[in-house]
């Protein structure tokens, strides 16, 4: 269990404009072309993630992932080992666990890359924006997830419920928020790929928000400034990092294909909000199913 | 009969380039220049005209040349080259005269190409990491730079809605990078300090200069018209530019960071225009999958550019500044030219 590698991920998972790159004429003649060496001396990649920042991330986060949230995956085996697909599930916790958890438990057990689309606002914070960047945040953009999904087949996970979920009061625990406006479905379908739902338990309780202050939050321009039970007990500098043990707890539901033709400009409204509201529903009832077996907050 | 090409900015270092290419060009009969400065490249059979900034005398120009190409290098892309006035003169007032006489009635042109920038598409946290040519600009225009390169744009297109017959290229470069040019960047990477914004390490996109004459003259050559991205493949972090070219990078506040910078730009020691903070807080990637479905071939990837512009920095920091300065005479260029006594097209 302790022999792991530093990085799962193969080095050619990297898209090809990564590998050594060439210049001069052309790359087949020899002797009298001059060529340049490999220039890059990193391996940011176009979303500007890097593996090498990934796996540091990894080391660290192991710890936190294994023996704090003790996370526990059930149907693992229904995220597809090749190919794109769109990851989608419930958001919570004022400064969201559930991201890190279900992208370090994908990488280490599958060995594939999990882009974590996120709100564009997070490229507006320094040096957090460039790490979150770094260690695979992308902006929710739909040109950025059809790239992902369509052009390089990898894996995309987002949250539907965008900053409502996290900034919903612990009062509201485990209530899914509207699924936006089925964005997500039209990205699936746009990029020929499957919709993986996942459900969630433990996030609410990692970091649960007492109650929210919109007026600082106008004043900082964030989406939300809640307060969090985290931050009364901790004070305000460790409370944000200090999450509570909460055992997390992610079941993998069955993918759902669109039997529709990719790369479409639009899809019908109609069926992209029912899709939307059904994955929603079975998130929601998968949730319920879940919180109904679990006996305790901590211990699962 | 072959091509008669007009270049606009034959003083500046993409008119000049430009020109030397055409004139290799077998299919180019007559390369016509304008500029407002004397050129600074050695030219062989490329005719110099000098005009104000605005082009007012382009109309006379092309129906008394009856030039069927005008090459236009001349928009100021770079806000630190000239003042704010100057700047709306010569992109919007001159882009306008330049069309005005390419439109006129009888006119003999058949293809206009403008050379634009990828700041047409601004930088902004909401930005897709990719922008294709039709992809909506998201960030609000703020600079003076940009505005004028949108107002160029948008006059170019109604143009080319107006004269259907004609082919208009647009093509919008990325930053640029090689040995000769001088723009914001490539002066503060010589002077080996990068400014940027603390906290931010912006991904961005760079074209090698070479990219920059070869992607103009084959939209030229093979008559594309169309709005195209220009830029190498890839895209590298802001760090990683001052790593390869050996510059410090220099970080300032997150808040107002050109305030900061201030001090440093009076003194001339970094450049940090208007156009270039949002930039290094967010980057910028272009598409360039249309250009190369017209079937151009790029000889640099972005990280290619940059470590080719290192070497040429540091041959120059051995070797000291360009080796042979070139100074037009007009007496000498006439002779060449136009004198009985020089044996043409005989290559010495």
């Amino acid at each position: 269990m302790e022999t792991r590698t530093a990085s799962p991920i193969p080095a050619d998972a990297a898209p090809a404009h990564l590998r050594p790159i060439r210049s001069g004429d052309q790359a087949g003649a020899e002797g009298a072309q001059h060529v340049l060496r490999d220039p890059r001396r990193s391996d940011v990649d176009e979303w500007g993630r890097s593996e090498h920042m990934r796996s540091i991330a990894r080391r660290i986060y192991d710890p936190l992932y294994r023996h704090w949230f003790r996370a526990e995956w059930e149907g693992l085996e229904k995220i597809p080992a090749t190919g794109g697909a769109l990851l989608v599930a419930n958001h919570a916790g004022a400064i969201p666990s559930d991201a890190p958890v279900i992208m370090h438990g994908i990488e280490e057990e599958l060995g594939r890359p999990v882009y974590g689309m996120a709100d564009y606002f997070f490229r507006t914070v320094p040096v957090v924006g460039t790490l979150w960047s770094r260690t695979g945040g992308v902006p929710a953009h739909p040109d950025n997830a059809y790239r992902i999904l369509h052009d390089q087949q990898q894996l995309a996970l987002v949250f539907p419920e965008g900053a409502k979920g996290p900034s919903k009061t612990y009062s509201d625990r485990y209530r899914l928020r509207r699924f936006g406006r089925g964005g997500f479905v039209e990205i699936a379908m746009r990029s020929g790929v499957p919709v993986v739902p996942l459900a969630v338990v433990g996030a609410e309780e990692s970091m649960p928000v007492l109650f929210r202050l919109p007026s600082v939050a106008k004043a900082l321009g964030v989406p939300y400034f809640p307060v969090t039970a985290n931050l009364l007990m901790f004070g305000p500098l460790v409370g944000p990092v200090a999450y509570f043990p909460a055992k997390f707890k992610i079941r993998v539901l069955d993918p759902v294909r669109f039997d529709v033709l990719d790369s479409q400009e639009r899809y019908s409204k109609s069926r992209v909000m029912d899709e939307a509201e059904r994955i929603r529903s079975r998130i929601q009832d998968a949730l319920h199913d879940m919180l109904r077996e679990r006996r305790s907050v901590w211990f699962g | 009969m072959g091509r008669r090409v007009l270049v606009t900015g034959l003083d500046t270092f993409w008119g000049g380039r430009m020109a030397q290419a055409l004139e290799m060009d077998p299919g180019v009969d007559m390369v016509l220049g304008m500029g407002t400065r004397e050129p600074k490249v050695p030219l062989e059979r490329t005719e110099f005209v000098r005009a104000d900034q605005t082009y007012s005398i382009l109309n006379r120009i092309v129906r008394a040349t009856q030039v069927d190409t005008i090459v236009h290098t001349f928009l100021v892309t770079n806000s630190e080259e000239v003042p704010g006035r100057t700047l709306h003169e010569i992109n919007v007032i001159g882009t306008m005269n330049l069309l005005a006489a390419a439109g006129s009635p009888g006119t003999p042109v058949e293809q206009v190409v403008v050379k634009s920038s990828t700041h047409v598409y601004g930088s902004s946290h909401k930005d897709p990491a990719w922008f294709r040519e039709e992809t909506p600009r998201v960030a609000p225009v703020r600079t003076r730079l940009e505005r004028s390169l949108i107002e160029v744009e948008s006059l170019v297109r109604d143009f080319a809605e107006d004269n259907p017959k004609l082919l208009v290229t647009l093509l919008r470069f990325a930053h640029v990078l090689g040995s000769d040019i001088v723009t914001p960047i490539t002066s503060n990477l010589r002077r080996r300090v990068l400014p940027a914004v603390f906290g931010f390490d912006p991904l961005l996109q760079f074209v090698e200069e070479d990219d920059v004459v070869r992607s103009l003259e084959y939209v030229t050559r093979h008559r594309i018209g169309g709005t195209y991205n220009v830029a190498g493949a890839g895209k590298l972090p802001w760090s990683e530019v001052a790593a390869i070219s050996g510059a410090h990078l220099l970080p300032f506040s997150p808040v107002s960071p050109r305030t900061f910078a201030a001090p440093l730009v009076r003194l001339g020691l970094v450049q940090f225009p208007p156009e270039m903070e949002a930039v290094a807080r967010f980057g910028r990637g272009v598409d360039t999958t249309r250009l190369c479905e017209a079937g151009f071939e790029y000889r640099y990837t972005s990280a290619g550019a940059v470590e080719s512009f290192a070497r040429a920095n540091n041959l120059r920091r051995s070797t000291g500044g360009a080796s042979s300065a070139y100074q037009y005479q007009q007496d000498v260029e006439m002779f060449f030219r136009h004198s009985p006594a020089v044996v043409r097209g005989f290559d010495a």
